[in-house]
């Protein structure tokens, strides 16, 4: 076979439009297997709102709820606790809750919470997921003598006051996430929802 | 059969080679693969990673029969190895243990690469194919993490999935996709498994595959840095062949023979002896199940990913922690384009460059143990200042790599940096705000003087230009940079704790500095290279 009889055109045509109709098989196909591996339907209904009942929290403890598969802190903070707030802004990125994402509205002031003494967080630090630990005594030998009580990330070093708000110079960026949520009754909180408020 | 190549073979041999080229293959790989004569401890690890890997697919293999892949059944099903299995926690050990072991040999067989200067000389993409292997041998090994379910499992994990979530704009939604799910779940473990089988059974062995036909196509490196293709032909085998090499078929068959059986005292030993090895090879709180509610108090990667997870977590921001961890292994793949010194082997660069490499690797095992610490003020400060040492590391692999060049670092192409490292800093913090476009022209303009002010320096001591003056003016500007960053990014003016730190271990990158670029710059003898001989040594 000599080359006389090639029509190079043709075959340049034949193998563009041959690659190109591969292609777009491609596409869909890609589609079908990568979507495959995002959440599914089951996935998708998981995480009903979770109630708690914040009159059996003791002043200054903390109690773990699971909600959407991650833990959500309520903590009944004392007034002590409270009064130590506002004198650790100096020291905090965000004291203000400016960055709007990481809680609602309603729990953009000086306690992030609804009311002052309870607080309810995600249990998840913002850096990369921990759960950090729950550190609410004052000035303890690890922590240093600043320390106002908070959580401290065993993972990273992250810290965030008694307030979830995060400390400078730390490997999270920002303030630890408030869920939404409301008060059915004067106890009884609804972790998930926020009764329309938001 | 004219279009067949040759052979002598005859009987079974010869018909079998008449339909597969089975001798060939051979003689090309093995028995007439003539590979340098002066082989020393360092090549045993190769071929030793070889072996793990067999060792690890099969021992996978076989925990596989008794496994479950299912968040409910995974903990418990791995305890029914440990002990309902016949000799199962034989296997189960002999896996665990052989993840370490690999990573062992793997460092250390890049660290031969590292100080033979084996990324050199056509062997570019020898050198990257083999960090890929690196790539997908920490992928699988992360991904084998999380099968047991146990706590360390899920909250390392947890971390690491997270690293996607930094990612700007696409973050959410491509951790979402990987874990298939919102939170780490049943999901993610089922997908895990399936990887881990995947990647190490299919994706390792044809990258092994791939390295050694460009090995094979190059020829090996050795321990003088001589290309022994280019030196004297004829040996005792072959007339055409390097005098200086002997063929890997028996010769360094039998060595690697010897290497596998000390090798295999050593694994057998901390297999039955201690494969929990302390808590570095499988760690205490592992033996716990997985629990969402609550984070083991202290959480660290097995020992092989500490390093880098000292990187991240010294770095004050998780965005640019997860840049500073992934750039910390980018640029490994890049070595051979910052070291361009036409000196393969350590032997005969400067004593300066050897430092340089020796404190590379202390550096690197010092990170690793930071990894494994809690964040306390002295080990948080220690970790950032390994960090920082780590990325000078390649500035100054790249300016040893002209030993004798003598001309200062052009200020042009300082401030031709530091407006690009403005524009960086100002798109990444906030591109429309006025911190943003301020905090890009005080990055910018810092650099600038920095460089300047480095140059400056440097000239007034050491005279304008020269290979001294251009050492010191490096040296100025790195400690410059050093002692910028500090200020400007890690600086908190209430944490006295870590001010004090911060100033006591400025002393690391100051010797860092001073070892590998003052040193050069005040004694010549130092950054003396020493003639490559034409033939390799005993």
């Amino acid at each position: 076979m000599a080359n006389s009889g090639v029509d190079t055109k043709r075959r340049r045509f034949l193998i563009a439009a041959t690659s190109v109709v591969g292609a777009v098989g491609v596409a869909p196909l890609a589609y079908a297997f990568l979507g495959s591996m995002a959440p599914s339907a089951r996935a998708l209904a998981a995480g009903a709102p979770v109630e708690v009942d914040v009159s059996k929290i003791e002043a200054g403890q903390l109690t773990r709820v699971l909600w959407q598969g991650k833990p959500v802190w309520v903590v009944n903070r004392t007034p002590e606790m409270l009064s130590n707030l506002p004198s650790l802004d100096n020291a905090l990125r965000d004291p203000n809750s400016d960055v709007l994402t990481q809680q609602p509205e309603y729990a953009k002031n000086a306690t992030r919470s609804i009311k002052p003494e309870y607080v309810v967080l995600v249990g998840i630090c913002t850096h990369l997921g921990c759960s950090p630990g729950y550190r609410p005594e004052v000035a303890p030998a690890d922590l240093g003598a600043e320390w106002k009580g908070g959580w401290l990330c065993a993972c990273h070093g992250s810290r965030f006051d008694l307030a979830g708000r995060v400390y400078k110079n730390v490997p999270a960026a920002t303030n630890l996430v408030v869920p939404p949520h409301y008060y059915k009754t004067d106890n009884i909180v609804l972790v998930g929802l926020d009764g329309g408020k938001a | 059969m004219a279009d067949h190549p040759k052979h002598n073979y005859t009987g079974l041999l010869g018909w079998v080679e008449d339909r597969f080229p089975l001798m060939e293959t051979w003689n090309y790989h093995l028995a007439q693969y003539y590979a340098p004569r002066n082989f020393n401890i360092w090549y045993y690890f190769g071929s030793l990673a070889i072996l793990v890997l067999v060792f690890q697919i099969f021992s996978g293999l076989f925990l596989a029969f008794h496994y479950k892949p299912d968040a409910a059944l995974a903990f418990n099903s791995v305890e029914y190895i440990m002990r309902d299995v016949p000799g199962g926690w034989f296997i189960r050990y002999m896996h665990s243990t052989g993840a370490s072991f690999f990573f062992i040999v793997v460092y250390l067989h890049m660290f031969r690469a590292l100080i033979y200067g084996s990324y050199k000389g056509k062997r570019e993409l020898l050198w990257l194919i083999g960090m890929t292997i690196y790539l997908a041998l920490m992928a699988t090994a992360f991904m084998g993490y999380l099968l047991p379910w146990g706590q360390m499992s899920l909250w390392g994990a947890q971390v690491i999935i997270n690293l996607f979530n930094t990612i700007p704009f696409i973050g959410e939604q491509l951790s979402v996709w990987l874990r298939g799910d919102f939170v780490l779940s049943d999901a993610t473990l089922n997908r895990f498994f399936a990887l881990h089988f995947f990647i190490p059974v299919i994706v390792l062995p044809a990258l092994v595959f791939v390295h050694m036909v460009a090995l094979h196509a190059v020829g090996s490196n050795n321990p003088d840095g001589i290309e022994i293709k280019q030196g004297p032909k004829g040996n005792r085998w072959s007339p055409d062949a390097p005098k200086d090499g002997i063929p890997f078929f028996p010769y360094y068959i039998v060595k690697d023979v010897f290497g596998v059986g000390v090798f295999l005292f050593v694994f057998f030993a901390v297999l039955f002896f201690a494969p929990e090895m302390g808590g570095f090879f499988l760690e205490p709180p592992n033996f716990e199940p997985a629990n969402a509610l609550k984070t083991p108090l202290h959480i660290a990667p097995v020992w092989y990913f500490t390093p880098f997870y000292t990187i991240l977590r010294s770095i004050p921001d998780p965005w640019y922690g997860t840049v500073g961890m992934f750039s910390a292994i980018i640029l490994l793949f890049l070595l051979p384009w910052i070291d361009k010194n036409p000196i393969k082997s350590w032997r005969y660069r400067n004593a300066s460059h050897m430092a340089n490499l020796l404190l590379f690797a202390i550096v690197f095992l010092i990170l690793g143990w930071m990894g494994t610490k809690s964040v306390e003020p002295l080990y948080k400060e220690l970790g950032t200042r390994m960090t920082q040492i780590y990325f000078l590391f390649f500035v100054v692999l790249g300016i040893h790599s002209r030993p004798f060049a003598n001309s200062q670092p052009s200020n042009v192409l300082g401030i031709l940096i530091a407006v690009v490292l403005g524009l960086l800093v100002w798109i990444g913090s906030g591109f429309l705000s006025f911190g943003g476009i301020f905090a890009g022209i005080v990055v910018g303009l810092a650099f600038a003087l920095i460089f300047m002010l480095g140059n400056f320096i440097a000239k007034q001591y050491f005279g304008k230009n020269g290979v001294k003056a251009r050492y010191a003016a490096w040296f100025f500007i790195l400690l410059g940079l050093i002692i910028f960053y500090d200020v400007y990014f890690r600086f908190v003016p209430s944490d006295t704790t870590a001010t004090v730190q911060m100033l006591l271990q400025l002393i690391w990158p100051v010797v860092y500095l001073g070892v590998t670029l003052l040193l050069p710059a005040l004694s010549p003898s130092v950054n003396a290279e020493k003639p490559v001989p034409e033939r390799v040594t005993e």
